[in-house]
């Protein structure tokens, strides 16, 4: 399946219905006053936040009449790329560093790092890179076997310390091993934490550290891992995970449920962290690039 | 948890609170407020239009606009209608009247499922004193079965699985393995699945066919946002819920999902999930809550907290000594020890009536935990004599515990100032109590509220 059609399907069983809203509101013929209310409903009923979607709503409504839009699709192309707009996208820098290059994870219990790494350490073996895979999850109990099963499914090697010792250690351990080594792409798993858990921050913080003396330049993406039904606090959560260590990107996991996580717009919007990949499945290969083009026409229809 | 919509829900109706007389457009003005407020919490929005309207409805009603206090009236409508939208009572977990109890749990992936599951094992025995089995029927997460194991070995609870079967027939021999054993109850910890995955959701109705649970609680990741309701929802048509989980209150969550995904299924929230470690779990209490978001405080729950974490002897023993004028440095960092052990100070600060409203930069002085860590580091810098009579603390003494502890002079001297105060006033009380003076001082004879 290509990753398009990988993406659509993913969004398809999450937008239904919304997108019969929408079309039953660009159906009904009139731009009036309950015609911007309902949109606004929409909007925060996809998580999208009260206050982007107040911003979107208005500047939509005051460029509707600056100029005087009288067909329901011409409104509708203005408000997705009003969107669009908002969830600009960077390249990934995989060039920038030819060996070692490494990726961290990191976000709140439960969103879905470990599986993540899984993924992406298989996305980058069908590339044909070298892939090391870090089983930085310490903490939790079995972290290390899940992610180990994976590494075996994917055919990448692990680095791995008994549960419960220091993630900092570890990774110390693992860049190590990289650099005597040489990788393409190094993996780093970390435990979740809560974002407002300072004493965990401070630990992810020191990881960060160690990791770029160990290797130059090093961590080269960190990437937060929100999951699509999180509601407003994934704000928070990216503000508090930035302020410990600087986020190149987020991966929205679980985009096959029917949470249409419209919380990625503010967080673009607010703090200006894109989106890179999005998780559309529990299989290996259920990983794509975001395109926030697809993104907004998915969620808008 | 839940601090934020609190704050805001407080400014709103502090604004009501000072009027004297409410028309309807300041009513209009706040449920608008009251609204924004709502949904920047996740509720979902649905419910929001719904509480929102009923708010409105009583509060522009006669009830109000007669009062002499309408202000007020609204606030104790809105404390009412949250308190409805929350499941009124505690509920508590039914258990079946003979054999074991099976309890199914659950759930989203990463919601929390396995992690509950034991915190609800281990305090159904700590508490209840029942023998609870663990049964991990979640076959298809890589690591997930070890992962129950591990986590029910730590707390020393019973653990079945068998990776070789599918999770009804796992399920099954777990119920039968409990009925021999006599465990009870029995709590099915299942794979977590998307509800819109059809093949996933016939599995738990089977397996709910298969060990007819008396209790289906979902759980649901306190940070989940309008979605939450959709899940819960296809959860309850496809197994019949009788409870909910909330987990991860211990984030700056808004909890809205709390007060959706109630008053969406009917369902009661029945347990919070309130921290990484296995006793961090706690039965809820709506009306509690309520009045917690409300800012009018908690006091029970604070009691409740307090009896369950003070050393009852310890506490008769200071009693004594400050009866007798014989609090020392080190009783000062016991008590500063149990105070800890109460939780975070933000959330004892909510627990008291008023408390959640305070001002920013109070509560920020409050909340400095690095205070207390700085007193208890200054104190064990102390020699026993010197605990026990800080008369000899002179300044060679006192610089040797400022670098000791890596603090300053100025701090040992600051404490060793509040100490001698409290002391002071320790004497004072006592001296009262014994001419009976306490007691006209209770009753606030001099403008003490209570």
């Amino acid at each position: 399946m290509s990753l398009l059609n990988q993406f659509k399907n993913g969004l398809a069983r999450s937008k239904t219905g919304f997108i019969n809203r929408l079309d039953a509101l660009f159906n009904s013929g009139e731009i009036n006053e309950e015609f911007y209310e309902e949109l606004e409903e929409i909007l925060v009923s996809g998580d999208v936040g009260v206050d982007t979607t107040i911003e979107i709503v208005g500047q939509l409504q005051e460029e509707v009449k600056d100029l005087k839009l009288r067909e329901l699709e011409q409104v509708k192309e203005l408000l997705l790329n009003k969107i669009i707009k908002k969830l600009s996208f960077e390249e990934l820098k995989e060039t920038a560093a030819p060996k070692n290059h490494v990726i961290m994870l990191v976000g709140v219990n439960g969103s879905g790092k470990t599986t993540t790494a899984a993924k992406l350490a298989r996305l980058y073996k069908e590339q044909g890179k070298k892939v090391l895979l870090v089983a930085g999850d310490t903490f939790r109990a079995a972290a290390v076997e899940q992610l180990e099963i994976w590494a075996e499914r994917a055919g990448v090697e692990i680095i791995k310390q008994q549960s419960g010792s220091d993630p900092s250690a570890l990774y110390f351990d693992a860049l190590n091993a990289a650099n005597a080594r040489g990788f393409d792409i190094v993996i780093g798993d970390t435990a979740g934490r809560l974002h407002n858990n300072y004493n965990l921050m401070d630990e992810l913080n020191k990881i960060y550290r160690v990791v770029g003396r160990s290797v130059p330049g090093a961590p080269h993406e960190i990437l937060l891992v929100v999951d699509a039904t999180t509601g407003q606090n994934a704000i928070a959560q990216a503000n508090s995970f930035n302020q410990a260590l600087p986020l190149t990107g987020i991966v929205l996991t679980k985009l096959d449920g029917t949470a249409r996580g419209g919380i990625v717009v503010s967080i673009q919007d607010k703090i200006g962290i894109p989106v890179k990949y999005i998780g559309t499945g529990e299989k290996m290969e259920d990983l794509a690039p975001f395109d926030p083009e697809l993104f907004a026409r998915a969620l808008l229809g | 948890m839940f601090s934020n919509l609190a704050e805001k829900l407080q400014n709103t109706l502090r604004q009501l609170r000072g009027k004297g007389k409410l028309n309807e457009k300041d009513v209009d003005t706040a449920m608008r407020e009251i609204r924004l407020a709502l949904l920047e919490a996740d509720v979902n929005f649905k419910v929001v239009k719904d509480f929102v309207s009923a708010v409105r409805d009583r509060a522009v009603g006669q009830e109000v606009m007669n009062s002499l206090t309408p202000g007020q009236q609204v606030v104790k409508i809105v404390n009412e209608e949250m308190t409805r939208l929350m499941g009124e009572k505690k509920s508590s977990l039914s258990s079946s009247s003979k054999g074991p109890t099976p309890i199914m749990i659950v759930g989203l992936q990463g919601s929390g499922k396995t992690t509950s599951a034991v915190k609800l094992a281990a305090h159904l025995k700590k508490s209840g004193g029942r023998n609870p089995l663990l049964v991990a029927a979640d076959i298809y997460r890589p690591g997930a079965v070890k992962q129950l194991r591990v986590l029910s070995e730590s707390v020393e609870l019973n653990f079945y699985s068998n990776e070789e079967v599918n999770p009804v027939q796992i399920c099954q021999e777990g119920l039968r393995l409990a009925q021999k054993e006599g465990y009870d109850p029995v709590i099915f910890d299942t794979a977590g699945r998307l509800h819109i995955d059809e093949e996933m959701m016939s599995e738990i109705k089977a397996v709910k066919k298969a060990v007819h649970p008396e209790e289906v609680l979902l759980v649901v990741d306190a940070m989940t946002g309008q979605d939450a309701v959709n899940a819960a929802t296809s959860f309850n048509e496809a197994v019949g819920l009788s409870g909910v989980i909330l987990t991860k209150l211990d984030g700056d969550t808004r909890g809205g999902a709390a007060l959706s995904v109630r008053a969406v299924t009917g369902c009661p929230v029945k347990f919070v999930g309130v921290g990484e470690k296995i006793d961090d779990l706690e039965p809820f209490h709506p009306d509690r809550m309520a009045s917690r978001i409300l800012g009018m405080g908690d006091v029970l729950s604070l009691i409740e907290k307090a009896e369950a974490t003070v050393d009852k002897e310890k506490a008769k023993e200071l009693e004594e000594k400050l009866r007798k004028q014989q609090f020392t440095l080190d009783d000062f960092k016991d008590q500063l020890g149990q105070l800890k052990n109460l939780g975070s100070m933000e959330d004892i600060l909510n627990m008291i009536p008023g408390g959640g409203g305070l001002p920013k930069e109070v509560k920020q002085m409050a909340l400095d935990e690095s205070n207390f860590t700085r007193v208890e580091a200054i104190i064990s810098s102390m020699t026993r004599q010197e605990r026990h009579n800080p008369a000899v603390l002179n300044s060679s003494r006192r610089r040797r515990i400022a670098s000791g502890s890596g603090t300053t002079v100025q701090d040992v001297n600051r404490l060793l100032n509040q100490f001698s105060q409290m002391q002071k006033m320790f004497k004072q009380m006592s001296s009262m109590d014994k001419k009976g003076a306490l007691k006209k001082f209770k009753k606030g004879k001099k403008g003490f509220p209570f």
